[in-house]
């Protein structure tokens, strides 16, 4: 892209904060379409989910009944876009009765390690949660 | 980034407030970019009532002071009607609605905003 050509060399922190459930309003469907721009400026990403933003990766979306898109699956991608860094807030899970059995099995390939496959989700409590927020440069929330 | 639109949220009047404030107070704004439902901020067919602001000739307003560069995104204009003349003619559209002083991009905009200033806020929700 031109705006990458502009900008190489240049590496920050971003972190995307998602604090809204995928359906019933935009915030989450555009919030990821930023997140998949973005990774073509090479940046050191990561991803937060608090709140209702929880829900954005629960397993079994199923959208048909809506009328709306079921775009769950392109949390799935994120890996292949060296988006590999997607922490969950524990105390958010807890107070929606849910724990990471409910979470989609997100992965990545390590290529320094052998193409090891590794999770890519981390559940983290709100005080790591606060500390990875203060080491951002630059914070997106949706 | 502003992420709500004008008067049903008070998030662009926020960060024209705040625009303003730092342009007078001698600091450089890089850009300020329209996303989700913000970019009807950049319609001219707004007519609010004459006793009320006008938010989006404010925000025209302070760009063509200013030499503000004002960036609605292209992906989020298309799901909400807002049109420049390059995309009312690619989609067929028989007119075009974008205010002055506001132009269509993409998001790599919002991306490279983000990389360049010292400080990226948001206004929103």
């Amino acid at each position: 892209m031109e705006e990458a050509a502009q900008t190489s060399g240049v590496v920050k922190r971003f972190m995307y904060v998602n604090r809204h459930a995928p359906y019933g309003t935009v915030y989450a469907l555009e919030g990821l379409e930023v997140v998949l721009i973005g990774a073509a400026f090479d940046q050191d990403v990561s991803m937060a989910f608090i709140d209702d933003g929880v829900f954005q990766l629960i397993k079994g979306q199923d959208t048909k009944d809506t009328g709306m898109k079921n775009f769950s699956p392109t949390y799935r991608a994120l890996g292949d876009y060296d988006v590999n860094k997607l922490y969950v807030e524990k105390e958010s899970l807890e107070a929606r009765g849910l724990s990471e059995s409910d979470l989609m099995e997100l992965t990545w390939e390590d290529e320094d390690d052998d193409w090891a496959e590794k999770p890519s989700i981390h559940i983290v409590d709100k005080n790591k949660l606060a500390d990875l927020l203060a080491e951002q440069d630059v914070v997106l929330n949706f | 980034m502003v992420t709500e639109g004008p008067y049903t949220h008070q998030a662009s009047d926020t960060a024209y407030n705040f625009t303003k404030a730092a342009l007078n107070q001698g600091h450089e704004i890089y850009r300020v970019f329209f996303y989700h439902d913000g970019v009807n901020n950049g319609t001219r067919l707004t007519t609010p009532p004459q006793d009320d602001r006008n938010i989006v000739d404010r925000w025209s307003e302070l760009a063509q002071q200013h030499d503000l560069d004002m960036v609605v995104c292209v992906a989020a204009a298309q799901r909400r009607g807002i049109v420049d003349a390059d995309e009312a003619k690619r989609n067929s559209k028989d007119v075009d609605n974008i205010a002055p002083g506001f132009r269509i991009s993409g998001l790599g905009q919002l991306i490279e905003m983000g990389i360049q200033s010292d400080r990226t806020m948001v206004f929103g929700d």
